[in-house]
């Protein structure tokens, strides 16, 4: 018997709790993610990867497992991507 | 209180197939109320099964024999952690934990994401959902550790090889890491769902996956030390098609680990790792297809059951929703930049994915030949111990050095000269090994020697990357705390040397004699004299217990017990000797195998470094909390991404 009432209760508490939200109410609809928000996601993984990419490499240059000649020949390009994912998401921004 | 469990079961499964079809439905109409219902109904799940737990865990303890489960694992003489440990040691038991994990796992990857990745936890509350409703079905329908009878004087007890220490930890750390590698899973496929397959899903699910692989793998570690000390064949892994079940998807999960560098880095590998990340699950559920259905001969596999069908046609039914899902989202996960040179760090990564893919499925081939050719000729074939050695070397030794070349190349792209000025110390280092091991002698085995190569030079390599990061940024606590998964790794990479080598001391340098003796007698094997002194015969609770008492001289001196249980139950066990050199990191293992009159069969085995196998284990649990730990610039890194990603 004591094992019937706490499975009620137990189902009771369940029910409760998934038919929540439907109680409290408000707005229903799902923030869904824009494609002006995907395509900015997409510009700030570029971003950070950019980013991401020169500190590494000024790491290792520091660390010794990049020499000075090849250090000098691929900071150029990195640079020159951060700069272009930069610009490229403060364009996106200003769009707005 | 079985009805209790009943209900909670029924209660659980409901509320898994509300989460799995209630939250599909809002998920593609955009419901919001309907999403957070599906959502509390998975957080409900947890609950409803952890009373059902509960109700088990309470049974156990209190010997209710009315509970079949209870009666056919347990006994009024086992003491209460037995009593406790016997939830995962049968059939029923060990599904209902599986569940509770899932559900626990699944309610907190909610809650602690609905914030920050909503777009894509109103897709993972079904996925886990539907999982969950496989599980919660098996316990209602088909397997369920509630069923009752009058209940019996005593129970049959539990299997005497599982009442060790051992057993009550190994298990359910697998299942924490089996069970957790549903997250990453479910992850990727919201991902995939939603369309959304920025890198937001790899940082969320980053720490589910490591945590998995943490569990998996200490709990391998305790799962051979079980063996060892427990099993009495002398070894602590036979390749065993369940210890295999462990260590594919731990493989997988380790060549996911390293790839999703990759793509956080370049954006490159997004395919593969969605594959990755559904085989690390695959293979996980594979496994317990594998342990739970009787289809293969294993120590360590419940027996042959009904379920084994089920379990089967969920593998295939969730491999093709995977591969559908990838397949369709082929476009959107297509790389953005190309691998720049051979030679850089994330090409030593590719190589590294490659090596363990391929031992993973090699070790696959191994466990499903035996099904293939029973099913296909009638009569199954074994695949034995020297096809799993044999690519274990071929994929292993190269996986070794490789984990001492990555860390110390660029990325990108970097010059032979480079790479050689920067690997001067670890080559160097490995050469002295080398030839002092030659020198020694150990260049016996070829493979024995290799590895220990590779590891002076791997050890070097580490040892150089903390030297050189502590310049550059002049702390070494600094250093680990800029980049601890980075060190974490390095901690890693330090335990799978330690593994290697104690791996190849005991195995390729182990010393094996089997002799019969009399009292007084005493045999030498590789420097220790062994002498057997006296037989003695004790009668404990649960059985008669025959013991050998041999004295260790020559290099080493102590007294070892060898001998055997015969269980009151019938069952009996061989309880082995075992002398440990911590200097040496040795063992010397004494099998009693059998007894004819005054004489005694002994097998005497030394095992050079074995230990360290186990001080590997420590030192992976330490290195995978290091990179476990929490970081705030990860966190701020997802609030930011939350914040433009609602505009």
């Amino acid at each position: 018997m004591t094992a019937l009432v706490l499975g009620a209760l137990l189902a009771v508490a369940a029910v409760v709790l998934v038919a929540l939200p439907f109680l409290l109410g408000g707005d229903d609809e799902l923030d869904a993610v824009s494609e002006a928000a995907e395509r900015r996601l997409a510009l700030v993984d570029e971003r950070d990867r950019a980013l991401a990419a020169l500190k590494e490499l000024e790491f290792d240059h520091r660390a010794g497992k990049v020499d000075d000649d090849d250090y000098r020949e691929l900071v150029g390009p990195l640079r020159r991507a951060a700069a272009q994912a930069l610009q490229a998401l403060d364009a996106d921004r200003s769009q707005e | 209180m079985a009805d209790l469990g009943r209900a909670a079961l029924v209660v659980s499964f409901g509320l898994a197939l509300y989460a799995a079809c209630a939250g599909a439905y809002a998920a593609y109409r955009k419901q919001r109320r309907l999403a957070d219902s599906a959502r509390n109904a998975l957080i409900a799940c947890f609950c409803s099964t952890a009373v059902a737990a509960v109700v088990l865990a309470i049974a156990l303890v209190q010997h209710d024999f009315s509970f079949v489960y209870v009666a056919s694992h347990t006994s009024r003489d086992l003491s209460t952690v037995y009593a406790l440990s016997a939830f995962w040691g049968g059939q029923e038991g060990s599904l209902l934990l599986w569940l509770l994990v899932l559900t626990g796992y699944g309610a907190l990857a909610v809650v602690l994401n609905t914030r920050l990745l909503r777009d894509l936890i109103v897709w993972v509350v079904p996925v886990v959902g539907g999982i969950s409703a496989f599980f919660a079905f098996i316990l209602v329908a088909i397997s369920s550790p509630f069923q009752t009878q009058v209940p019996p004087v005593d129970g049959s007890g539990l299997t005497p090889s599982l009442q060790n220490p051992y057993m009550v930890a190994h298990p359910p750390m697998l299942y924490l890491g089996y069970v957790g590698l549903t997250i990453p899973f479910a992850f990727a496929a919201a991902a995939m769902i939603s369309g959304h397959t920025d890198e937001r899903w790899i940082v969320a699910t980053r720490r589910w996956t490591l945590a998995a692989w943490m569990f998996l793998g200490f709990g391998q570690i305790l799962g051979a030390h079980w063996a060892y000390v427990e099993v009495g064949w002398g070894g602590y892994y036979a390749w065993d098609p369940v210890e295999n079940a462990a260590l594919m998807p731990w493989l997988a999960a380790t060549a996911f680990l390293h790839s999703v560098m990759i793509q956080e880095r370049k954006g490159m590998l997004r395919v593969w790792n969605m594959v990755l990340v559904a085989l690390s699950f695959e293979l996980a559920i594979f496994g317990d297809f594998l342990t739970r259905s009787g289809v293969i001969n294993s120590i360590h596999s419940f027996a042959k059951s009904s379920i084994g069908a089920w379990f089967l046609g969920f593998v295939i039914a969730s491999t093709l929703f995977a591969v559908a899902l990838i397949l369709w989202r082929l476009p959107l996960l297509r790389a953005r930049t190309k691998l720049e040179s051979p030679l850089s760090r994330e090409a030593t990564f590719l190589y590294n994915n490659l090596l363990l893919v391929a031992l993973c499925l090699t070790i696959l081939w191994g466990v499903i030949f035996p099904i293939l050719t029973e099913l296909f000729l009638g009569q199954s074939r074994t695949i034995g111990r020297p096809y799993y050695d044999f690519f274990l070397r071929i994929f292993g030794l190269p996986l070794l050095l490789l984990m001492g070349i990555g860390p110390l190349i660029a990325w990108r792209r970097a010059s032979v000269r480079a790479l050689v000025k920067t690997l001067r110390w670890p080559i160097a280092a490995a050469v002295v090994a080398g030839g002092v091991l030659i020198a020694v002698g150990a260049g016996s085995s070829r493979p024995g020697l290799i590895a220990y190569t590779f590891s002076a030079f791997v050890l070097t390599t580490i040892v150089v990357e903390l030297v050189r990061g502590t310049r550059a940024t002049g702390s070494l606590f600094q250093l680990v705390a800029r980049n601890r998964r980075r060190y974490g790794g390095y901690v890693v990479h330090a335990a799978i040397v330690l593994l290697a080598i104690g791996i190849a001391g005991s195995s390729a340098y182990q010393t094996q004699r089997e002799q019969k003796l009399a009292i007084g007698q005493s045999m030498t094997v590789a420097g220790h004299t062994v002498t057997y002194d006296r037989l003695e015969h004790e009668r404990s609770g649960v059985a008669n217990e025959t013991r050998a008492v041999l004295t260790l001289s020559g290099r080493v001196h102590g007294t070892i017990r060898s001998g055997v249980n015969d269980y009151f139950t019938g069952d009996n066990s061989r309880e082995v000797g075992i002398h440990t050199d911590w200097l040496r990191a040795e063992d010397t293992y004494v099998i009693f195998d059998q007894q004819q009159g005054k004489y005694v069969y002994f097998k005497v085995l030394i095992k050079p470094l074995v230990n360290l196998i186990w001080v590997a284990g420590f030192l992976f649990l330490g290195g995978s909390l290091i990179a476990l730990w929490p970081d705030a610039r990860e966190q701020r890194r997802l609030v930011a991404r939350l914040a433009l990603a609602r505009g």
